[in-house]
C-alpha cells in the first residue's frame, strides 16, 4: 500500500470513528429512558410540567429525530454546545476554553516527564533484567498500578499539605494560585509552579511504571535479536550495543506508547484535579457531574474524545513513517 | 512457519508442568462426551499443577480467598447495623483508632473498620458482575467475528475499535450521569465500557483455533455452526478468556472506586469508594484523618493487586503468546 494510500484510509478511519461519537453523543441524551428536559431540570426548583415543557421545545425536542439529528450535527460542527447549566450565561465553548491552559500545563509536562523518567527506568531494568533493580521497579510498578490515583493523591496531599505528623505543611493544598494574591511575573509563575507541584508529582509517579514496563518488555525482545550477537561478536561495547542498537530498535513500541499517552492531554487528570482543586477540564467534569450540567458534559466528552482519536490517528501516521512494516501489512 | 499440526492444542494441556503424577487407572470412557469431559478435567488439572508452582500466584490467590472470606462473612464480623448513621453503636466522630474502633471513626461516628468489611461485599460485587457482562459481551463479540469472519467480522471489529478508543473514564462518567445511581447502574456501565479488548483478544484465539484439524474434521462430518462453537472452540478459548477475566475484575473494582469518588455510586450502599469519597468530601484529607483514607484504600490496593498477580499467573501459562517465550 502506498504512503499516500496508507495515510488517508487512517484518516477515513478517524473520521468515521468521530462519526460514531458523534451518534453515540446524540443518542446517549436522547434516547436514554426518561425525558432529557426533565432530566435536565431534575432536581431543581423549575422543576414542573410547564418547565419541561418549555425547555423540550427550546431544545428542540418535540421535532422529529432526523431532524434533531441535523440541528445537533451542524451544532457540533460549529462548536456550539449550548449554555452551561451551573456557571449561569456563559456558553460551554467558552467555559472549556477557559480551563484548558491549567489542564495542558500540568498534564502535558508531567506526561513528557513521567515518560522520561519511565523509559529510563525501563532501558535499566530490561538491560539487566532479573538483578534487583529490575525487580523492585517491576514491584513498584505493580502496586502503583493497583493503587487508585485518586487515592494515592489524598494521600500526598494529606503528607505533603495537610502537614501530618513529622512533615509539615510543604504545599498549598489546592487550585491553580493563591487567590487574591496579587503577583505579576517570576512570582506569579512560582506561586503557580508551587501550586502544580503535587499534582504534577503524583501523575508522573502513577503513569511512570507504565511506560517503563512497555520499554522493559521491548527492550529484552529486541536484544535477543541476531544483530546484537553480532555486534557483540564484533567486540562492540556493551554500553555503545544498549545505546546504539538496542534502545534505537526498542523505542519504536514506546514511541507510539508515549503518542497514544498524548490522547488523554485533556482528560487524563480528572481524579487528580479534583483532588487537588486544580481548575482545568478534570474538575469542570466534577463540577458538571455534580450539578448535573448536561451540555457542559456533552461537550467535555466530544473534547477528550476527539483528543484521543486524532492521537490515534497521529500515532498510526507516524509510526508507519517509521517502521514501513506496518504499511505493508 | 511451523506446520500447524506442531501447534499444542488445548487437549494437549500446556507443555510446562506435564508430567502427571501416578494416580489410580483412568476410568474407561464409554462415550466421546465423557471423553471429552475427562480429557477437559486433566487439562484444568495440569493448568492447576502449574499454576501452583507460581509463587506470586499464590499468594494473589490466597489474599483473594481472605477478602472472599471477608465478604461472605462480613455479618459475623461487623453488625450491619453500623453501617447506619444513626446507630447507637456508633461513638464520636472522628475519632482516631481506639480500642472499641480499632481503625477509628467517620463522620457519623461509624466504624471505619465496620465500613470496610462490609464494603468488600460492594466493591467485590460490583466487580465480578461488572466483569461477568464484560466477558459476556466480548466472548460473543469475539467468537462471531473470528469464527464467521467476512462482513460480519469487519463490522464487528469496527465497532470494536471503536468502543476501544473511546476512553474509558468520560464514557462512563457520561453513562452514569445520565442513568440515576444505583449499584446495578454502575455495574452495567463498567461492564459495556470494559469488553473491547476482551473482543480482540478472543477474536485472535478463535482464529486459530477455527484452522486446527480437528475443527476441520468435525465440519467434514456435518457438524452445524453452533456446535463447532460450544463444542470446539469455545472450550479452547475458554481457558484464556479466565485468565482475561481474572484481570479485568481488578480494573472493574478500580473503576467502581473511582466513580464512587466522582461521586457517581449508589449513595445508598457502602463500597470501598464511597467511603472515601465521604471521607474526602467531608475534608478527613486536609484534617489529618488518615485513619478514614488509609484503610479502604489499602483494601483496593491488596484485592487489585492480588487479581493482578492471579491474572498475571494465569496468562503465562495460558496465552500462547506469552507461552513460547
Amino acid at each position: 500500500m502506498g504512503t499516500r494510500r496508507y495515510i488517508l484510509s487512517k484518516v477515513l478511519q478517524a473520521l468515521l470513528t468521530l462519526a460514531f461519537v458523534m451518534v453515540f453523543n446524540f443518542f446517549l441524551f436522547r434516547v436514554i429512558p426518561g425525558d432529557p428536559a426533565a432530566l435536565l431540570l431534575r432536581g431543581t426548583a423549575a422543576f414542573n410540567p410547564e418547565n419541561v415543557e418549555r425547555v423540550t421545545h427550546e431544545l428542540g425536542l418535540d421535532k422529529p429525530l432526523p431532524q434533531q439529528f441535523l440541528v445537533y450535527a451542524q451544532d457540533t460542527f460549529t462548536l456550539n454546545f449550548g449554555d452551561s447549566f451551573f456557571l449561569k450565561g456563559q456558553d460551554v465553548k467558552t467555559v472549556i476554553a477557559d480551563r484548558i491552559w491549567p489542564t495542558l500545563l500540568l498534564v502535558a509536562t508531567s506526561t513528557l516527564a513521567s515518560a522520561a523518567l519511565g523509559l529510563l527506568i525501563g532501558i535499566y531494568s530490561g538491560w539487566r533484567h532479573g538483578s534487583r533493580f529490575d525487580v523492585g521497579a517491576q514491584g513498584f510498578t505493580l502496586f502503583v498500578y493497583s493503587m487508585p490515583e485518586f487515592w494515592f493523591g489524598i494521600l500526598v496531599l494529606m503528607a505533603f499539605a495537610g502537614g501530618i505528623g513529622p512533615f509539615p505543611s510543604l504545599f498549598p493544598a489546592g487550585g491553580y494560585a493563591t487567590p487574591g494574591a496579587d503577583l505579576s511575573g517570576l512570582g506569579h509563575a512560582a506561586d503557580v509552579l508551587n501550586h502544580l507541584a503535587l499534582p504534577w508529582f503524583v501523575l508522573v509517579v502513577a503513569y511512570m511504571g507504565e511506560y517503563s514496563l512497555i520499554m522493559r518488555n521491548s527492550l529484552i525482545d529486541v536484544m535477543n535479536d541476531d544483530f546484537v550477537m553480532t555486534a557483540r561478536a564484533k567486540g562492540v561495547r556493551e554500553k555503545q550495543i544498549l545505546w546504539r542498537h538496542v534502545v534505537p530498535n526498542a523505542m519504536l513500541p514506546t514511541f507510539t506508547v508515549v503518542l497514544l499517552s498524548l490522547g488523554f492531554i485533556f482528560g487524563g487528570a480528572i481524579t487528580v484535579e479534583y483532588v487537588f482543586s486544580y481548575p482545568g477540564l478534570g474538575l469542570l467534569t466534577v463540577q458538571a457531574i455534580d450539578s448535573k450540567d448536561f451540555p457542559l458534559l456533552q461537550g467535555l466528552f466530544l473534547l477528550f474524545s476527539a483528543a484521543v482519536i486524532i492521537a490515534n490517528l497521529v500515532a498510526d501516521i507516524l509510526y508507519s513513517q517509521l517502521d514501513p512494516r506496518v504499511r505493508a501489512g | 512457519m511451523r506446520p500447524p499440526e506442531a501447534l499444542p492444542t488445548w487437549e494437549e494441556g500446556p507443555p510446562v508442568g506435564t508430567e502427571l503424577e501416578p494416580g489410580p487407572p483412568p476410568e474407561v470412557p464409554r462415550n466421546p462426551r465423557q471423553i471429552a469431559w475427562t480429557r477437559r478435567r486433566a487439562s484444568w488439572g495440569r493448568i492447576w499443577r502449574t499454576y501452583r508452582k507460581n509463587t506470586l500466584g499464590m499468594i494473589g490467590l490466597a489474599v483473594l480467598i481472605l477478602f472472599a472470606l471477608v465478604a461472605i462473612f462480613a455479618p459475623l464480623l461487623a453488625s450491619k447495623e453500623g453501617l447506619k448513621a444513626t446507630c447507637p453503636c456508633n461513638g464520636i466522630p472522628f475519632s482516631p483508632p481506639s480500642l472499641n474502633y480499632p481503625l477509628g471513626t467517620d463522620n457519623y461516628g461509624r466504624s471505619v473498620l465496620t465500613l470496610t468489611i462490609w464494603g468488600t461485599r460492594v466493591s467485590l460485587t460490583v466487580g465480578l458482575f461488572a466483569t461477568a457482562i464484560s466477558m459476556f459481551i466480548g466472548s460473543f463479540i469475539g467468537i462471531v467475528a473470528g469464527y464467521r469472519g467476512g462482513v460480519s467480522e469487519s463490522v464487528l471489529m469496527r465497532f470494536t475499535d471503536w468502543f476501544l478508543v473511546i476512553p474509558f473514564l468520560p464514557l462512563a462518567i457520561v453513562l452514569a450521569s445520565v442513568l440515576s445511581p444505583s449499584l446495578g447502574v454502575i455495574i452495567v456501565v463498567i461492564g459495556i465500557t470494559s469488553w473491547p479488548s476482551t473482543a480482540r483478544i478472543v477474536r485472535a484465539q478463535v482464529l486459530t483455533v477455527k484452522t486446527r484439524p480437528y475443527v476441520e474434521r468435525s465440519r467434514a462430518l456435518g457438524a452445524s455452526g453452533w456446535h463447532l462453537n460450544t463444542r470446539h472452540i469455545l472450550p479452547n478459548v475458554g481457558p484464556l478468556i479466565f485468565a482475561n477475566t481474572i484481570l479485568t475484575v481488578a480494573i472493574a473494582i478500580l473503576s467502581e472506586s473511582t466513580l464512587a469518588f466522582l461521586g457517581l455510586g449508589d449513595p445508598l450502599s457502602t463500597s470501598w469508594g464511597t467511603t472515601l469519597q465521604n471521607a474526602f468530601s467531608s475534608g478527613a484529607a486536609y484534617a489529618g484523618q488518615w485513619w478514614w483514607i488509609v484503610p479502604p484504600g489499602l483494601a483496593i490496593v491488596f484485592v487489585v493487586l492480588a487479581f493482578t498477580l492471579c491474572g498475571f499467573a494465569l496468562d503465562e501459562i495460558l496465552n500462547p503468546k506469552l507461552r513460547q517465550r
